[in-house]
C-alpha cells in the first residue's frame, strides 16, 4: 500500500462504482470493517509527555508501529492511552511525519539515537525529506567512520577469492595490508630519496684535483654516480612494470598522473643510454637530465598531503588564474608608470618597460632585491604605491586557496563524496522495493486469499476472525479494490515471472501454427502475448482518446517482447479464433473462484514484482514498431494466448 | 539597494537623518513612474496572474451546515472527510496532476493516469480544472449515500466524456482502454489489444436497445436496473466511510 495516500483509499473505492456497469463478472465481497469506529482522538504518552492525534492520522502508514496493531502492545488499560518509554523530543518529529507525510531530521539530535527511534517505530530512514536528507546522511557517514576507526585492524583481512594480480594491486595501493607491501613501500621511498640526493650531490663541487679546478662530484666520480643512477632507475622500472601488470584497468592506469610521473622520471636515463655518443644532441641530453628532478614527485604516493596539495591547486585553478591575471595587469601598469617616471633620470636601470617588469615583480612581492631602485621623486612615489598594492593584490586570492585546501583536506579525511552517488542509488532502490512490495503484497494475499476462502467455506467464525485480523484493514480494502478491477476486466494480475513464462509458452506453442496472411495494419498493431505497445486510435472515428498518450511499461524483458512484435496481427483470423477462445475463456471464468484456485496452484513463489515507481508510470511511450513481415526467424505469433492459457488452466484444473 | 533605517536611531536626536526606507522610496514619484512603466507591458495579464495565484493559493469551502444540507453525510463524517482532504491538499484544491499522482498510487502495476483524468472530469463538475472540497464531497455523497439511480447517473456521467447525454462507442472505448491500462502488462490471461474493443461490443450489445450506436441515459439506467449483478455490485461500497 502506497504510504501517505491511505486517506484517499475511501475515495478510490467509491470511484470504483464507475466500473460496475461495465463489469461482466460478479464482484467480490468487500472486507468487513468489524470495528466500525468513529474517528477518535488517541493519546500517546511518551515518557510522560502526552501527544494526541486522530486515529486516522496514524492509520495512514499501516506498516509502521503506530499505524498497525503493534501499538496495542503498548496500550495501558487503566489510563486508556498508549504508553511508550522513549524519548519525547525525537517522538515529535516522528509524529509530525504522520501528520505531514514528511519526515524531518532535527539537527540537534544525535544520529544514532534518532536512528534507534526510527527503527523502533518502524520507519525507514530513506523517506526523510530532501530538505534534511543530506544532513542526515552526512552525519551518519561521520558516525560510521568514527566507529570504523576503532575497528581498523579487522578491515584489512585478506578477502578470500583474490587472485595474485588483485592482491598485488591492493598491496600497491594500500601498503598496510601486508608486510611485503610495507617493505616494498619503504624500499621505493628509500630509493626515491637516494635518487634525489644523488641528483643534488652530483652538482656539488667536490674539491679540486691536482690538475683541474673545482669540478662537480658528478664528473669526478662518474662511475659511482652512474651505478647509483642505474640502480635507482632499475628499481623504478621494475616498480612501474609491476604496477602496470597489477592494474585492474591498464589503460586507465597509463593515463593517470602518477604513472606519467613515473615514466618521465625514468625516461631520461634510457634516452641517455641511447644517445651518449652523439655530440650534437648532448646539449639536449643535458636538458633531459633536468627531468630527473621529477623523481621527487614520486613521493606523492607516499604522502597524502602532497596529493591533496596537488588536487587543491587543480581545483583552485580559477582562483590561481585570477591571481595571475590581476598580478599581470598590475605589473604592466606599474612597469609602464615606473619606466616613464624614471626616464628622465640619468644612468637609470629602467631601460625599457620589460626591464621594469623585474622591478615591479620584486617590489610587489615585497622582495626588494635592491638591484633596481627609482631615483626620481615621482619614481619613488609610484614605487611605494606599487609595493602597497602588491601586498593587497596577492593577499586577496590567497585565503580562497587556503580555504579550498582546508576543505579538501578535511574532505579527504572522510570517505569519498563519490560514494554518495552509490548511496543515492541504493536509497532509491530501497524505496522502490518498498513500493513494489505493495504490488507483490497483493499477489501474495491473493494466494493467501484462496486459503481464506477455503477456510471460510468450512471454518468456524473464530478462524475467520483470526484471518481477517492478520492483514490490516486498509491492506484488505486496497486488495479488494484491485480485485474489483480484475473482475471488471476479467483479467488477473500476475507477477513478472509468471507473465514471462506465459509469453514464452505461447511463443513455443503457436510457432508451428503460422498464419500466412498478414493483413493491413490500420487496426491494432502487431502484438504477441498481448504485449502492450502504444496504440494510436484503432478506430478511424475516435475523437477524444488520441490526446492522451498511453505510456507502457518498460519491462525487463523488453528485448524479448521486441522480438515478438516483429510480426503482424491478422485481425480477421484472430477474431474467429479468439471468439472460440473467448467462449472457453468465459467458461473458465464463470466460476471465477475456481479460476483463482487454479492460478494459485500453478503459481511459483513470488519474486519481488518489478513495478515502476511513480516516476516510471510516465515512461516514454513506445512508437509503433514497423511491422516486418519478412522475418522468418521470429515466430509469427497471433494473439492466441487465450488458447495457451486455457491449456494451462485446463491442465491444472485436474 | 538602500539600507533600511538602522534600528538604533534614537528619536530624540536633534537632526534626524533622512530615512531612506522602502516606504519613503515608494512615495517618490520617480520610483512610482518607473514601476508603472515597467508593469505596463501586460496589465491584464498581471492582474489575472495575481488573481489566479490567490485563488490557487487557498480555497475555503462552504460552511459545514451548507454542506450538510447538500450532501447526505453527517457532520462528523464531513469533518473527518475535510480533515483528510485538507491534509493531502493544504491549499484546498486538487489539480489534475496531483489527482493523477494520488490515484496512480493505488494501481502500482498499471497506468492509471488516463482513467484518473476521466475521473477528475467526473468530479470537477464546473470544469474549472481543479476539484474543490465541495465537488469532492458532493461526488462522494452520490457514490456512497445516493440511491442506485443516482449512482447510475454518476456512472453515466463518467462514461459520457463530452457530457452530451450520449455514450458513443468511441467514448466507451476510451474509458475501457483506460481501465485496461490500469491492469498493466503482467496479467493472466494477457490483455490483448482488442480486449477493450470486445468489451465495448459486449457492453453495447447489452445496453443499446434500439441499436442506434449510442447509449442514452434512459437505456443505460433501464438495462442496469434489470441486471441483478450490477444492482448488487452497486451496493458494494455502502459502508466505505
Amino acid at each position: 500500500m502506497a504510504t501517505g495516500v491511505a486517506a484517499w483509499l475511501p475515495f478510490a473505492r467509491a470511484a470504483a462504482i464507475g466500473w460496475m456497469p461495465v463489469a461482466n463478472c460478479p464482484m467480490p465481497v468487500a472486507p468487513r470493517d468489524n470495528s466500525k469506529r468513529q474517528d477518535e482522538l488517541i493519546i500517546l504518552n511518551v515518557s510522560g509527555r502526552r501527544f494526541q492525534t486522530w486515529r486516522t492520522t496514524l492509520d495512514r502508514y499501516p506498516d509502521t508501529l503506530l499505524g498497525s496493531s503493534e501499538k496495542d502492545f503498548f496500550y495501558n488499560e487503566e489510563t486508556k492511552e498508549y504508553f511508550f518509554d522513549r524519548d519525547p523530543d525525537a517522538f515529535r518529529s516522528i509524529l509530525n511525519f504522520y501528520r505531514t507525510g514528511k519526515l524531518h531530521y532535527p539537527r540537534h539530535e544525535c544520529i544514532s539515537a534518532y536512528d534507534e527511534e526510527l527503527t523502533f517505530f518502524g520507519i525507514i530512514p530513506e523517506i526523510i525529506g530532501d530538505c534534511c536528507y543530506e544532513e542526515y546522511k552526512d552525519r551518519k557517514r561521520e558516525n560510521l567512520e568514527r566507529l570504523q576507526d576503532d575497528q581498523e585492524e579487522n578491515k584489512d583481512m585478506k578477502l578470500p577469492n583474490m587472485n595474485f594480480r588483485e592482491t598485488m594491486w591492493r598491496a600497491f595501493e594500500n601498503p598496510h595490508t601486508s608486510t611485503m607491501a610495507l617493505v616494498f613501500y619503504y624500499v621505493t621511498g628509500f630509493f626515491i630519496a637516494i635518487s634525489v640526493i644523488t641528483n643534488v650531490v652530483e652538482t656539488v663541487p667536490c674539491g679540486s684535483t691536482a690538475n683541474q679546478k673545482d669540478m662537480p662530484c658528478g664528473e669526478r666520480y662518474t662511475v659511482a654516480f652512474f651505478c647509483m643512477d642505474t640502480a635507482c632507475v632499475m628499481i623504478f622500472t621494475v616498480e612501474y612494470l609491476l604496477r602496470l601488470f597489477a592494474a585492474p584497468s591498464r589503460y586507465r592506469f597509463m593515463r593517470s598522473v602518477m604513472s606519467i610521473i613515473d615514466v618521465v622520471a625514468i625516461l631520461p636515463y634510457y634516452i641517455g643510454l641511447v644517445m651518449t655518443n652523439n655530440e650534437d644532441v648532448s646539449g639536449a641530453f643535458v636538458t633531459l637530465r633536468v627531468f630527473r628532478v621529477f623523481r621527487i614527485f614520486k613521493f606523492s604516493r607516499h604522502s597524502q598531503g602532497l596529493r591533496i596539495l596537488g588536487y587543491t591547486l587543480k581545483s583552485c585553478a580559477s582562483e590561481l588564474g585570477f591571481l595571475l591575471f590581476s598580478l599581470t595587469m598590475a605589473i604592466i601598469i606599474f612597469a609602464t608608470v615606473m619606466f616613464y617616471a624614471e626616464k628622465g633620470s640619468s644612468s637609470s636601470k629602467f631601460t625599457s618597460i620589460p626591464a621594469s617588469f623585474w622591478y615591479t615583480i620584486v617590489t610587489m612581492t615585497t622582495l626588494g632585491y635592491g638591484d633596481m631602485v627609482p631615483k626620481t621623486i615621482a619614481g619613488k612615489i609610484f614605487g611605494s604605491i606599487c609595493s602597497l598594492s602588491g601586498v593587497l593584490v596577492i593577499a586577496l586570492p590567497v585565503p580562497v586557496i587556503v580555504s579550498n585546501f582546508s576543505r579538501i583536506y578535511h574532505q579527504n579525511q572522510r570517505a569519498d563524496k563519490r560514494r554518495a552517488q552509490k548511496v543515492k542509488k541504493a536509497r532509491l532502490a530501497r524505496i522502490r522495493i518498498a513500493k513494489s512490495g505493495s504490488a507483490s503484497a497483493f499477489l501474495l494475499s491473493k494466494r493467501n486469499g484462496v486459503l481464506n476462502e477455503l477456510l471460510e467455506l468450512k471454518g468456524t467464525d473464530e478462524d475467520e476472525q483470526k484471518l481477517t485480523r492478520s492483514t490490516c484493514l486498509i491492506e484488505s480494502q486496497h486488495h479488494h479494490l484491485l480485485h474489483c478491477l480484475e473482475k471488471t476486466t476479467a483479467h488477473e494480475f500476475v507477477d513478472e515471472q509468471m507473465y514471462e513464462q506465459n509469453c514464452l509458452e505461447t511463443a513455443l506453442q503457436t510457432f508451428p501454427s503460422r498464419s500466412p496472411t498478414i493483413s493491413s495494419h490500420d487496426s491494432s498493431v502487431g502484438t504477441c502475448c498481448g504485449c502492450r505497445i502504444k496504440r494510436n486510435t484503432p478506430l478511424p472515428n475516435a475523437s477524444t482518446p488520441s490526446t492522451h498518450p498511453i505510456p507502457t511499461h518498460q519491462g525487463p524483458l523488453q528485448e524479448l517482447s521486441a522480438i515478438h512484435i516483429q510480426c503482424a496481427d491478422p485481425p480477421s483470423q484472430t477474431t474467429t479464433r479468439s471468439n472460440l477462445n473467448l467462449k472457453t475463456d468465459d467458461s473458465s471464468r464463470i466460476n471465477c473462484k475456481g479460476g483463482r484456485i487454479t492460478t494459485a496452484i500453478i503459481s511459483l513463489p513470488t519474486p519481488p514484482a518489478l513495478t515502476p515507481d511513480g516516476d516510471g508510470l510516465h515512461g516514454p511511450p513506445q512508437r509503433r514498431p514497423p511491422p516486418a513481415p519478412g522475418l522468418p526467424a521470429a515466430p509469427s505469433i497471433q494473439t492466441t494466448t487465450s488458447s495457451a492459457s486455457t491449456n494451462i488452466v485446463k491442465v491444472s484444473a485436474l | 539597494g538602500k539600507d533600511p533605517n538602522p534600528i538604533g536611531q534614537t528619536e530624540g536626536s536633534k537632526w534626524q537623518k533622512p530615512r531612506l526606507s522602502r516606504k519613503s522610496l515608494m512615495k517618490c514619484c520617480l520610483v512610482k513612474w518607473i514601476i508603472a512603466s515597467t508593469t505596463q507591458q501586460g496589465p491584464g495579464k498581471d492582474s489575472s496572474d495575481s488573481d489566479l495565484e490567490l485563488s490557487m493559493v487557498r480555497h475555503q469551502p462552504e460552511g459545514l451546515e451548507q454542506l450538510q444540507a447538500q450532501t447526505q453525510f453527517t457532520r462528523k463524517e464531513l469533518q473527518s472527510l475535510y480533515r483528510g482532504f485538507k491534509n493531502e491538499c493544504p491549499s484546498g484544491l486538487v489539480d489534475e496532476e496531483t489527482f493523477k499522482t494520488i490515484y496512480s498510487q493505488f494501481f502500482p502495476q498499471g497506468d492509471a493516469t488516463t482513467y484518473a483524468h476521466f475521473l477528475f472530469n467526473a468530479f470537477d463538475m464546473d470544469r474549472n480544472g481543479s476539484i474543490r472540497f465541495e465537488d469532492f464531497v458532493l461526488g462522494l455523497s452520490v457514490l456512497l449515500r445516493g440511491s442506485v439511480t443516482e449512482k447510475l447517473r454518476w456512472a453515466f456521467n463518467l462514461y459520457d466524456i463530452n457530457k452530451d447525454g450520449y455514450i458513443t462507442k468511441e467514448e466507451m472505448l476510451a474509458i475501457m482502454t483506460s481501465i485496461y491500462d490500469m491492469m498493466g502488462r503482467c496479467t493472466l490471461p494477457s490483455v490483448r489489444d482488442d480486449s477493450p474493443f470486445e468489451h465495448v461490443e459486449k457492453f453495447f450489445q447489452k445496453m443499446d436497445r434500439n441499436r442506434d450506436g449510442v447509449v442514452t441515459i434512459d437505456e443505460f439506467i433501464e438495462t442496469c436496473q434489470k441486471d441483478e449483478s450490477i444492482m448488487a455490485s452497486m451496493q458494494l461500497f455502502e459502508n466505505v466511510i
